[in-house]
């Protein structure tokens, strides 16, 4: 096996997060509970429609309030340790570059837009990941660094009174907390169904390492759920001279 | 051997499914309790390093007193209310490592100077609420006491059924902890805690105790009515 797709510490990075996310987000919907709605006493709330109603209990961890938030306050520092590795490995290792948007992202991201919606017929050219991906992977440790930042502003409002300000206090601190976290779950889930729906094969190479790039999205022009749609829809690259874009600097491998 | 990727990816999806719904609303594995222990004491330690006496709670200005809508909670089946008649008049009694034990009355605890702020009441289930505070710093009651050097902790012991919650002495000595009597410039109803109650925004609310009858200067800390259930001993905001 040659190089493998993603490095050992992004492999162990990656399952590690997985495993600590979902822990923070079960017991924090658990802490949730005890008081699902962000309107402080006596005060109401403007911007969150569902004050007062319970996450349903199956989506939560920790059993009671106490026990949620010792899983919570311990597994922070695996989710934030494990995170730091990870950005210095990425920034160190240089593979910042698969990930930041480069020149071309915007036009690159409608073109992926277009080619999934059967607009465009092939798959547009992209380096290891395409643009909707490099957009998601970019924004997400940064949606990661308002959760921290907001769990620790309510953590200490009071030691750390100057970054509970900064949020605008404890109430809308705690509700940024809650919007980094419902955008880190939506975007983890949207995550998981492309990984079966466009490239399963990624799946295997986020555990062994190793990939074979003749089954990648671009090589199969594949789209999501693609394999189960009816066969006139499933279009294998055209025998025609490309007319997609040309490949832009920074997106080729 | 290889499995091909159906079977791969059916054992994938669905181990890891039993798994998140075996660890739904459950308590996490019994052996993670050690681990989880060992974070909650390194996470004290943390805490305390981030004490300052100099770090104040202040509320946003404009924002409403809870007033009626501040919960009242007490471990007694009903409101627990100081019966003269069997036990007395009602009295704090301060003690423990001290040069000068003392046992003074409300009205004796009145005639002390006393502070009267607005502050937030951060609960541990995630709600605040503003109110106007009024009472005797509890650095004020040390001082007339005299604690002694060695005196680390403070244990506030009330007249509900047996519940109690002990401190560090850094929190306790924080300028905004008091011995407050007064609620929104009245005394303190019995649902809140009449007749005096542990009061500061450095602390979440259970370890504030209501109905007050002692504070205990100590050498080691001796827990909580909470603390022991499993709540975090310290609770520091």
């Amino acid at each position: 096996m040659g190089r493998p797709r993603h490095h050992w510490i992004v492999r162990v990075t990656h399952w590690v997060n997985a495993i600590a996310l979902t822990i923070m987000v079960g017991s924090g919907l658990r802490i949730f509970n005890a008081y699902p709605r962000f309107a402080r006493r006596g005060s109401t709330f403007c911007c969150y429609p569902f004050e007062g109603k319970s996450i349903p209990r199956n989506f939560t961890f920790g059993g009671w309030l106490g026990g949620a938030r010792h899983w919570h306050f311990a597994m922070m520092w695996l989710l934030v340790v494990n995170g730091i590795v990870y950005l210095a490995y990425v920034y160190l290792h240089g593979e910042w570059r698969d990930i930041v948007p480069m020149r071309g992202f915007a036009r690159n991201s409608w073109e992926m837009i277009r080619f999934y919606l059967f607009i465009r017929k092939d798959h547009p050219i992209q380096g290891k990941h395409n643009a909707l991906q490099r957009g998601t992977y970019f924004v997400l440790p940064w949606i990661a660094l308002l959760a921290v930042v907001s769990g620790i502003a309510i953590w200490k409002p009071v030691q750390l009174a100057p970054l509970t300000d900064l949020l605008g206090g404890y109430v809308w601190a705690r509700y940024w907390h809650f919007v980094a976290m419902t955008l880190l779950v939506v975007l983890s889930l949207v995550h998981v169904i492309m990984v079966f729906a466009v490239d399963p094969y990624s799946l295997k190479s986020m555990i062994t390492g190793g990939y074979d790039e003749a089954n990648s999205p671009q090589a199969r022009n594949a789209r999501p759920f693609y394999h189960l749609l009816p066969n006139r829809f499933r279009t294998k690259t055209s025998s025609k001279p490309p007319t997609q874009t040309p490949p832009v600097a920074g997106e080729s491998a | 051997m290889t499995i091909d990727r159906r079977k791969f990816l059916t054992i994938t999806g669905s181990s890891v499914a039993a798994g998140i719904l075996a660890a739904c609303n459950s308590r996490g594995p019994k052996s993670a309790e050690r681990l989880l222990n060992y974070a909650e004491r390194k996470n004290e330690v943390i805490e305390r390093g981030l004490f300052r006496h100099t770090s104040m709670d202040a509320t946003i200005s404009g924002t409403h007193l809870a007033g009626a809508a501040l919960p009242s909670y007490f471990i007694s089946k009903t409101v627990p209310i100081w019966n003269e008649a069997q036990r007395g008049k009602w009295t704090l009694e301060i003690g423990g490592m001290v040069d000068r034990p003392l046992r003074l009355t409300l009205e004796q605890l009145v005639a002390l100077p006393r502070i009267s702020e607005r502050v937030n009441h951060y609960c541990v289930e995630g709600w605040t609420a503003v109110e106007q505070w009024t009472g005797v710093r509890l650095s004020e009651l040390a001082r007339l006491a005299g604690v002694h050097k060695g005196s680390e902790y403070v244990d506030f012991i009330s007249f509900d059924d047996g519940y109690h919650e002990s401190w560090d002495i850094d929190s306790a000595m924080h300028r905004q902890t008091v011995v407050a009597y007064g609620l929104d410039g009245h005394m303190l109803a019995p649902a809140h805690g009449a007749p005096a109650r542990v009061y500061s925004p450095v602390k979440l609310g259970y370890k504030n105790t209501k109905y007050l009858t002692k504070i205990m200067f100590l050498a080691n800390r001796t827990g909580g009515y909470w603390s022991d259930q499993g709540y975090e001993w310290y609770g520091g905001v």
